[in-house]
């Protein structure tokens, strides 16, 4: 099962037609204690780089946009009353929603996972 | 490591090693007084009011909605009331106990002589309905205020009831949305850049806008490329703070500003940042169309919990059909003044899009807003702009030499001065420097905002603070910056002296009681 990034930091696992998505670790770390995940409505049609999802952390409150285009098949529930799980798991528990992938062209343009460390270390 | 320091530190002075932790019978310490929660002192069955009997066989007035039962409020005799509140206000912290360098929010010192106008019964105790006649001073204080308001600014209309700074960002915006509306152009995008306020995009949201990011350059101003690039029939506004939270001043603002016109959009002046540049900048000259102005940070009106704020709008040749009611009118022949309402918008602002509020605005911050600029006088204004510019590039400069200061290649910074936790050591964070500013007497300087900057640190000292306040802060702010480089471990657990140790705002946010349990 093939992983993508992007550089908004979320990962991307694609699985045939389905794709799961999240927030990586470095973007959890950066963000601090999340206190609050607002997530797309199952059946909502996202357009690649549109708001997605919001994160909110002690910090602050930041956008999570569409890595690819879709419509949103699931959403990870379990974030509503644990939101913590984006920090203690954030590349598996603490994943956010599942689409149903529209064009898979679009992946094309993504990072793997050597081209995403690649990007953290030069930032 | 300094020794922790309670109050007052000087250079000079030796301080005793403070652990601080041997208990008192009742948890006060000296006369600095532990509070409890008024359900924890106060009692249900106690009473600090001696009210009549009721006449059991009198009727009710109450149309079925008598209570039916006990509320459960506790009660207290008033001068347990009155040592509860003041307690309180003992462990507050504000601009009177001492330096508030909070970013964005100047927190400068309010004159007492605002205070002593503001309570002039002729001011202070009319109603919002007396007939006009009767509240000649009071409109005359508003007209008079409004057309310093225009003079400071350059611009020719002003709305006086917007009741804070956001309120006035959605003035503003509301009159721009008519004036795209009345000439049927159904705009739907506001650019707002990286630099502005938070507020911005949230006000454009509000107004039923879609809100596109503009990316700032490196150098921490709005990317005037990107801009361009981005304009076109569909865009609306672009809202810009200038002075922008980087604390830089906006020096492609007349460019901007042209391209915008150009693409038939208005151009949105955040200008609760006016403090930097009042009296030496007039913002009608940089091409602005709408700007609000926070009475509560430039002029002096009390905020952070000490009062309402109240943020007119002035408003360009443009937009000025389309601002909201009432306004005050001056009668050129007879000299009196009269509130412009409804009844007459058909004469002026015949294309108002309405009001923002039910009557004229805060009477209480005009007063004290025009005191502060008739005791200043147009060169003292000018003066603060200077004064609170100086100040920041004081704090600036004392600091770069061992604070990452990401924008201090980027030439003067104007009213505050911005910093990053980029070379402390371990795992400590900006959240940790804030804290340990408690236990050295500080409130914290603003922390995270702007978002641009990692562990961002936005120190503003205004005008107010003397530079002996400042060199004590310097060498606060300077050791706690040493402490945080060298991975000094104790400043995880600060404060140490608060009234509270260190709080649990994740949990606080995550889990909030927001009700008592007793």
């Amino acid at each position: 099962m093939p992983r993508y990034f992007t550089d908004e930091h979320e990962w991307i696992d694609v699985e045939g037609e389905s794709a799961t998505v999240g927030i990586t670790d470095y973007a959890q770390e950066q963000l601090g204690d999340i206190v609050f995940v607002e997530l797309p409505e199952v059946g909502a049609t996202l357009d690649k780089g549109g708001d997605a999802s919001v994160v909110e952390s002690v910090k602050a409150a930041s956008d999570v946009y569409a890595p690819i285009s879709g419509e949103v098949t699931e959403v990870n529930g379990a974030l509503e009353d644990d939101p913590a799980l984006v920090n203690s798991s954030p590349e598996e528990e603490g994943w956010f929603f599942r689409l149903s992938i529209s064009d898979s062209s679009e992946l094309k343009g993504l990072m793997d996972e050597t081209a995403y460390k690649a990007f953290v270390d030069s930032l | 490591m300094n020794a922790p320091n309670k109050s007052g530190w000087k250079p000079s002075m030796q301080v005793a090693d403070a652990t601080g932790d041997s208990p008192t019978t009742t948890g006060n310490r000296a006369l600095m007084l532990e509070e409890p929660l008024l359900f924890e002192i106060g009692h249900t069955e106690v009473t600090g009011v001696d009210l009549p009997e009721i006449d059991e066989s009198a009727s009710t007035r109450l149309g079925g909605l008598d209570r039916s039962e006990p509320i459960g409020l506790a009660g207290m005799t008033e001068p347990e009331t009155v040592r509860h509140y003041t307690r309180l206000s003992r462990q507050n912290y504000g601009i009177d106990l001492g330096f508030f360098p909070l970013g964005s929010c100047t927190m400068k010192h309010n004159p007492r002589l605002n205070e002593k106008v503001a309570r002039l019964p002729g001011f202070a105790d009319i109603h919002p309905l007396a007939p006009q006649n009767s509240v000649q001073g009071a409109l005359e204080v508003i007209h008079e205020l409004g057309d310093w308001l225009k003079t400071l600014t350059g611009m020719p209309a002003v709305a006086m009831s917007p009741k804070a700074g956001a309120h006035g960002e959605l003035c503003g915006i509301l009159a721009i949305r008519a004036a795209h509306e009345a000439r049927g152009d159904a705009r739907e995008v506001v650019l707002v850049p990286e630099s502005a306020h938070g507020t911005n995009p949230a006000t454009a949201a509000v107004a039923g806008y879609r809100v596109e990011d503009i990316p700032a350059t490196p150098e921490g101003r709005v990317d005037v490329a990107k801009i361009k690039e981005r304009l076109g029939p569909d865009v609306a506004a672009v809202m810009i703070t200038n002075p922008n939270t980087c604390g830089l001043f906006e020096k492609d603002f007349r460019t901007i500003a042209d391209a915008v016109h150009e693409a038939g959009g208005y151009v949105y002046c955040d200008g609760a940042n006016f403090n930097a540049i009042v009296g030496r900048v007039r913002p009608g000259d940089l091409g602005v169309d709408a700007m609000h102005i926070n009475l509560h940070k430039t002029f002096s009106t009390p905020h952070g919990g000490g009062g309402p704020g109240s943020g007119p709008v002035v408003f360009s040749e443009a937009l000025a059909p389309f601002a909201p009611l009432p306004f005050v009118r001056r009668d050129e022949d007879s000299g009196t003044f009269e509130l412009v309402e409804e009844e007459a918008r058909e004469e002026s602002r015949g294309h108002t899009f309405g009001r923002m509020t039910a009557f004229h605005g805060q009477m209480g911050m005009f007063t004290r807003a025009l005191t502060y600029m008739l005791s200043h006088g147009a060169d003292g204004l000018k003066q603060v702009a200077e004064d609170a510019v100086l100040n920041a590039n004081y704090i600036l400069r004392s600091m770069d030499d061992i604070l990452h200061a990401p924008f201090a290649d980027s030439g003067p910074c104007m009213h505050e001065a911005l910093f990053g936790d980029k070379d402390f050591g371990g795992d400590l964070s900006t959240l940790d420097l804030a804290k340990g500013l408690i236990d050295e007497g500080y409130h914290p300087m603003t922390v995270y905002f702007p978002l641009v900057v990692h562990g961002a640190m936005l120190v503003e000292p205004t005008e107010t603070e003397s530079k002996a306040t400042m060199d004590q802060f310097i060498a606060a702010f300077r050791s706690l910056v040493e402490r945080a480089k060298a991975g000094d471990e104790t400043l995880k657990q600060a404060p140490y002296f608060a009234p509270r140790r260190r709080l649990d705002e994740t949990a606080a946010a995550r889990k909030p009681k927001l009700a008592f349990e007793g």
